[in-house]
Protein backbone atom coordinates (compact mmCIF):
# COMPACT_ATOMS: atom_id res chain seq x y z
CA UNK A 1 0.00 0.00 0.00
CA UNK A 2 1.30 3.41 -0.87
CA UNK A 3 0.07 6.51 0.91
CA UNK A 4 -0.11 9.45 -1.44
CA UNK A 5 1.81 12.39 0.02
CA UNK A 6 2.08 15.87 -1.32
CA UNK A 7 4.65 18.60 -0.84
CA UNK A 8 2.82 19.98 2.22
CA UNK A 9 3.14 16.63 4.00
CA UNK A 10 6.85 16.56 3.24
CA UNK A 11 7.28 20.05 4.56
CA UNK A 12 5.39 19.28 7.77
CA UNK A 13 7.44 16.11 8.27
CA UNK A 14 10.70 17.96 7.74
CA UNK A 15 9.81 20.78 10.12
CA UNK A 16 8.41 18.37 12.72
CA UNK A 17 11.71 16.47 12.56
CA UNK A 18 13.49 19.72 13.41
CA UNK A 19 11.17 20.27 16.36
CA UNK A 20 11.60 16.69 17.59
CA UNK A 21 15.39 17.03 17.41
CA UNK A 22 15.29 20.23 19.48
CA UNK A 23 12.92 18.59 21.95
CA UNK A 24 15.27 15.62 22.37
CA UNK A 25 18.27 17.91 22.88
CA UNK A 26 16.36 19.78 25.54
CA UNK A 27 15.33 16.58 27.31
CA UNK A 28 19.01 15.87 28.04
CA UNK A 29 19.65 19.30 29.52
CA UNK A 30 19.22 19.20 33.30
CA UNK A 31 16.68 21.56 34.80
CA UNK A 32 16.82 23.10 38.29
CA UNK A 33 13.09 22.60 38.79
CA UNK A 34 10.94 19.97 37.10
CA UNK A 35 8.88 21.69 34.45
CA UNK A 36 11.10 24.73 33.98
CA UNK A 37 12.50 24.22 30.50
CA UNK A 38 13.53 26.59 27.74
CA UNK A 39 11.06 25.06 25.28
CA UNK A 40 13.33 25.56 22.29
CA UNK A 41 11.12 23.30 20.18
CA UNK A 42 8.58 26.12 20.25
CA UNK A 43 10.95 28.14 18.08
CA UNK A 44 10.07 25.78 15.23
CA UNK A 45 6.32 26.14 15.90
CA UNK A 46 6.57 29.94 15.84
CA UNK A 47 8.80 29.99 12.81
CA UNK A 48 6.35 27.77 10.92
CA UNK A 49 3.39 29.88 12.03
CA UNK A 50 4.99 33.03 10.67
CA UNK A 51 6.56 31.51 7.59
CA UNK A 52 3.63 29.29 6.54
CA UNK A 53 0.27 29.14 8.30
CA UNK A 54 -1.45 28.10 11.49
CA UNK A 55 -2.49 24.64 10.26
CA UNK A 56 1.12 23.72 9.49
CA UNK A 57 2.27 25.04 12.86
CA UNK A 58 -0.41 22.99 14.66
CA UNK A 59 0.59 19.84 12.77
CA UNK A 60 4.26 20.37 13.57
CA UNK A 61 3.56 21.04 17.24
CA UNK A 62 1.25 18.05 17.79
CA UNK A 63 3.47 15.69 15.79
CA UNK A 64 6.43 16.84 17.88
CA UNK A 65 4.60 16.04 21.13
CA UNK A 66 3.57 12.55 19.99
CA UNK A 67 6.80 11.58 18.26
CA UNK A 68 9.18 12.77 20.97
CA UNK A 69 7.17 11.04 23.70
CA UNK A 70 7.29 7.82 21.67
CA UNK A 71 11.03 8.22 21.21
CA UNK A 72 11.62 8.76 24.92
CA UNK A 73 9.25 5.96 25.92
CA UNK A 74 6.96 8.36 27.76
CA UNK A 75 3.90 7.95 25.54
CA UNK A 76 0.68 8.17 27.61
CA UNK A 77 2.70 8.99 30.74
CA UNK A 78 2.06 12.10 32.86
CA UNK A 79 4.96 13.80 31.07
CA UNK A 80 3.21 13.23 27.77
CA UNK A 81 -0.09 14.51 29.15
CA UNK A 82 1.61 17.69 30.39
CA UNK A 83 3.38 18.16 27.09
CA UNK A 84 0.17 17.69 25.12
CA UNK A 85 -1.96 19.96 27.30
CA UNK A 86 0.73 22.65 27.15
CA UNK A 87 0.95 22.37 23.39
CA UNK A 88 -2.83 22.48 22.91
CA UNK A 89 -3.37 25.54 25.09
CA UNK A 90 -0.34 27.18 23.51
CA UNK A 91 -1.73 26.54 20.03
CA UNK A 92 -5.15 27.90 20.92
CA UNK A 93 -3.57 31.10 22.24
CA UNK A 94 -1.44 31.38 19.10
CA UNK A 95 -4.54 30.88 16.98
CA UNK A 96 -6.00 34.03 18.52
CA UNK A 97 -2.71 35.94 18.77
CA UNK A 98 -1.83 35.51 15.10
CA UNK A 99 -4.48 38.15 14.34
CA UNK A 100 -2.64 40.80 16.40
CA UNK A 101 -1.55 43.69 14.17
CA UNK A 102 1.85 42.77 12.71
CA UNK A 103 2.81 46.42 12.66
CA UNK A 104 3.05 46.56 16.45
CA UNK A 105 3.38 42.97 17.58
CA UNK A 106 6.19 40.79 16.30
CA UNK A 107 6.84 37.10 16.82
CA UNK A 108 8.36 37.98 20.22
CA UNK A 109 4.91 38.75 21.62
CA UNK A 110 3.60 35.51 20.15
CA UNK A 111 6.47 33.64 21.77
CA UNK A 112 5.85 35.13 25.22
CA UNK A 113 2.12 34.50 24.99
CA UNK A 114 2.73 30.94 23.83
CA UNK A 115 5.14 30.33 26.72
CA UNK A 116 2.58 31.60 29.24
CA UNK A 117 -0.14 29.50 27.62
CA UNK A 118 2.14 26.49 27.77
CA UNK A 119 2.68 26.70 31.51
CA UNK A 120 -0.99 27.53 32.01
CA UNK A 121 -1.97 24.36 30.19
CA UNK A 122 0.50 22.32 32.18
CA UNK A 123 -0.50 23.79 35.53
CA UNK A 124 -4.20 23.17 34.79
CA UNK A 125 -3.34 19.54 34.07
CA UNK A 126 -1.23 19.30 37.23
CA UNK A 127 -3.96 20.86 39.33
CA UNK A 128 -6.80 18.74 37.93
CA UNK A 129 -5.07 15.41 37.69
CA UNK A 130 -1.57 14.99 39.10
CA UNK A 131 -1.58 17.14 42.26
CA UNK A 132 -5.22 18.04 42.93
CA UNK A 133 -4.36 20.50 45.64
CA UNK A 134 -4.47 24.27 45.91
CA UNK A 135 -0.81 24.52 46.96
CA UNK A 136 0.12 24.17 43.28
CA UNK A 137 -0.60 27.90 43.20
CA UNK A 138 2.73 28.51 44.97
CA UNK A 139 4.52 27.40 41.80
CA UNK A 140 2.72 29.81 39.48
CA UNK A 141 5.06 32.80 40.06
CA UNK A 142 8.20 30.73 39.41
CA UNK A 143 6.78 29.25 36.22
CA UNK A 144 5.64 32.69 35.09
CA UNK A 145 9.13 34.13 35.46
CA UNK A 146 10.51 31.20 33.46
CA UNK A 147 7.81 31.71 30.81
CA UNK A 148 8.63 35.39 30.38
CA UNK A 149 12.38 34.78 30.29
CA UNK A 150 12.42 31.83 27.92
CA UNK A 151 9.52 33.19 25.88
CA UNK A 152 11.49 36.36 25.26
CA UNK A 153 14.67 34.49 24.32
CA UNK A 154 12.85 32.06 22.02
CA UNK A 155 11.03 35.00 20.45
CA UNK A 156 14.29 36.86 19.79
CA UNK A 157 15.80 33.74 18.22
CA UNK A 158 12.72 33.24 16.03
CA UNK A 159 12.72 36.90 15.03
CA UNK A 160 16.37 36.57 14.05
CA UNK A 161 15.69 33.44 12.00
CA UNK A 162 12.78 35.08 10.19
CA UNK A 163 14.90 38.18 9.58
CA UNK A 164 17.72 36.12 8.11
CA UNK A 165 15.24 34.22 5.96
CA UNK A 166 13.79 37.48 4.66
CA UNK A 167 17.25 38.86 3.90
CA UNK A 168 18.38 35.96 1.76
CA UNK A 169 15.54 33.70 0.74
CA UNK A 170 17.05 30.46 -0.46
CA UNK A 171 15.00 28.34 -2.80
CA UNK A 172 14.21 24.96 -1.34
CA UNK A 173 11.54 22.31 -1.68
CA UNK A 174 9.78 23.54 1.44
CA UNK A 175 8.78 26.76 -0.31
CA UNK A 176 4.98 26.86 -0.63
CA UNK A 177 3.48 26.66 -4.06
CA UNK A 178 2.31 29.99 -5.45
CA UNK A 179 -1.42 30.58 -5.38
CA UNK B 1 15.82 58.09 12.42
CA UNK B 2 17.46 55.49 10.23
CA UNK B 3 20.44 55.28 12.53
CA UNK B 4 18.08 54.31 15.34
CA UNK B 5 16.87 51.36 13.30
CA UNK B 6 20.46 50.18 12.85
CA UNK B 7 21.26 49.95 16.50
CA UNK B 8 24.50 48.22 17.50
CA UNK B 9 22.57 45.41 19.16
CA UNK B 10 20.99 43.72 16.17
CA UNK B 11 18.93 41.30 18.25
CA UNK B 12 16.86 43.86 20.07
CA UNK B 13 15.82 45.86 17.04
CA UNK B 14 13.29 43.12 16.33
CA UNK B 15 11.32 44.30 19.36
CA UNK B 16 8.36 46.41 18.33
CA UNK B 17 6.34 48.72 20.52
CA UNK B 18 3.71 46.05 21.13
CA UNK B 19 6.41 43.61 22.22
CA UNK B 20 7.60 46.02 24.88
CA UNK B 21 3.99 46.38 25.93
CA UNK B 22 3.71 42.59 26.24
CA UNK B 23 6.94 42.27 28.19
CA UNK B 24 6.07 45.06 30.62
CA UNK B 25 2.52 43.83 31.20
CA UNK B 26 3.80 40.28 31.77
CA UNK B 27 6.34 41.61 34.27
CA UNK B 28 3.59 43.50 36.10
CA UNK B 29 1.44 40.35 36.18
CA UNK B 30 4.38 38.37 37.59
CA UNK B 31 4.97 40.92 40.37
CA UNK B 32 1.25 40.78 41.13
CA UNK B 33 1.34 36.96 41.20
CA UNK B 34 4.27 36.98 43.62
CA UNK B 35 2.49 39.40 45.90
CA UNK B 36 -0.80 37.53 45.99
CA UNK B 37 0.42 33.94 45.99
CA UNK B 38 3.56 34.28 48.08
CA UNK B 39 2.26 36.72 50.63
CA UNK B 40 3.58 35.88 54.06
CA UNK B 41 0.89 37.54 56.00
CA UNK B 42 1.61 38.04 59.66
CA UNK B 43 -0.75 36.08 61.81
CA UNK B 44 -3.37 37.62 64.04
CA UNK B 45 -4.37 34.73 66.26
CA UNK B 46 -3.17 31.38 67.49
CA UNK B 47 -5.61 28.52 67.56
CA UNK B 48 -4.90 25.76 70.04
CA UNK B 49 -6.22 22.26 69.66
CA UNK B 50 -6.04 19.65 72.37
CA UNK B 51 -7.08 16.18 71.31
CA UNK B 52 -9.77 16.56 68.68
CA UNK B 53 -11.22 19.78 70.09
CA UNK B 54 -10.39 23.41 69.51
CA UNK B 55 -9.32 24.48 72.99
CA UNK B 56 -8.96 28.23 72.51
CA UNK B 57 -7.84 31.01 70.20
CA UNK B 58 -5.66 33.78 71.59
CA UNK B 59 -4.78 37.12 70.08
CA UNK B 60 -1.07 37.38 69.29
CA UNK B 61 -0.75 41.02 70.25
CA UNK B 62 0.13 40.34 73.84
CA UNK B 63 2.83 38.82 75.94
CA UNK B 64 1.88 35.88 78.11
CA UNK B 65 2.53 32.27 78.97
CA UNK B 66 -0.28 29.77 78.72
CA UNK B 67 -0.27 26.41 80.44
CA UNK B 68 -2.07 23.68 78.51
CA UNK B 69 -3.18 20.44 80.12
CA UNK B 70 -2.59 17.68 77.61
CA UNK B 71 -3.15 13.94 78.01
CA UNK B 72 0.43 13.24 79.14
CA UNK B 73 1.11 16.39 81.10
CA UNK B 74 1.29 20.17 81.11
CA UNK B 75 2.81 22.08 78.23
CA UNK B 76 3.70 25.77 78.27
CA UNK B 77 3.39 28.03 75.25
CA UNK B 78 4.61 31.59 75.09
CA UNK B 79 2.96 34.36 73.07
CA UNK B 80 5.08 37.41 72.38
CA UNK B 81 3.94 40.27 70.13
CA UNK B 82 2.86 38.48 66.99
CA UNK B 83 4.63 35.16 67.46
CA UNK B 84 4.18 32.06 69.51
CA UNK B 85 6.21 28.99 70.50
CA UNK B 86 6.20 25.91 72.68
CA UNK B 87 8.37 26.60 75.71
CA UNK B 88 7.96 23.42 77.68
CA UNK B 89 6.42 20.12 76.81
CA UNK B 90 6.27 16.80 78.64
CA UNK B 91 6.84 14.86 75.41
CA UNK B 92 9.88 12.68 74.81
CA UNK B 93 11.37 14.05 71.59
CA UNK B 94 10.64 17.78 72.09
CA UNK B 95 10.06 18.40 68.36
CA UNK B 96 7.42 20.97 69.18
CA UNK B 97 9.81 22.99 71.35
CA UNK B 98 12.64 22.77 68.83
CA UNK B 99 10.39 24.10 66.09
CA UNK B 100 10.75 27.52 67.68
CA UNK B 101 8.78 30.64 66.87
CA UNK B 102 5.76 30.57 64.58
CA UNK B 103 5.26 33.87 62.80
CA UNK B 104 3.35 33.54 59.53
CA UNK B 105 -0.27 32.61 59.18
CA UNK B 106 -0.73 28.98 58.27
CA UNK B 107 2.29 27.81 60.25
CA UNK B 108 1.66 25.00 62.70
CA UNK B 109 3.46 23.29 65.55
CA UNK B 110 2.18 19.91 66.56
CA UNK B 111 3.02 17.88 69.62
CA UNK B 112 1.76 14.42 68.74
CA UNK B 113 2.46 12.64 72.06
CA UNK B 114 0.60 15.29 73.98
CA UNK B 115 -2.04 15.82 71.25
CA UNK B 116 -1.60 19.61 71.28
CA UNK B 117 -1.31 21.69 68.14
CA UNK B 118 -0.86 25.39 67.55
CA UNK B 119 -1.98 26.96 64.31
CA UNK B 120 -1.50 30.57 63.35
CA UNK B 121 -4.48 32.22 61.71
CA UNK B 122 -4.31 35.38 59.63
CA UNK B 123 -7.11 37.61 58.50
CA UNK B 124 -7.99 35.08 55.85
CA UNK B 125 -7.19 31.44 56.23
CA UNK B 126 -4.57 30.19 53.76
CA UNK B 127 -4.59 26.76 52.15
CA UNK B 128 -4.99 24.00 54.66
CA UNK B 129 -2.46 21.32 53.85
CA UNK B 130 -3.02 19.48 57.10
CA UNK B 131 -6.59 18.37 56.60
CA UNK B 132 -5.98 17.43 53.01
Amino acid sequence: MQIQTNIDDHRIAKLAAFAIALHMVEAVVPSPLPGVKPGIANIVTLYVLLQYDFATAAWVSILRVFASSLLMGLFMSPTFALSLSGALVSLSVLWVAQYLPKRYFSVITLSILAAFAHIAGQLIMVRLWLIPHASVAYLIPIFSVAALFFGLINGLITARLLYNKAQKPEPDITEPKPG
Amino acid sequence: MLSLLHSPKPTFRHLLIGDWFTIISCAIIIVFLFQTLWSHEHAAKVQIRIGDKIYAAYDLNQQRDIILHGPIGDAVIHIEQGKVRFVKSPCHNQYCVHQGWLVHSGQVAICLPNQISLELIGKQKPYDSLNY
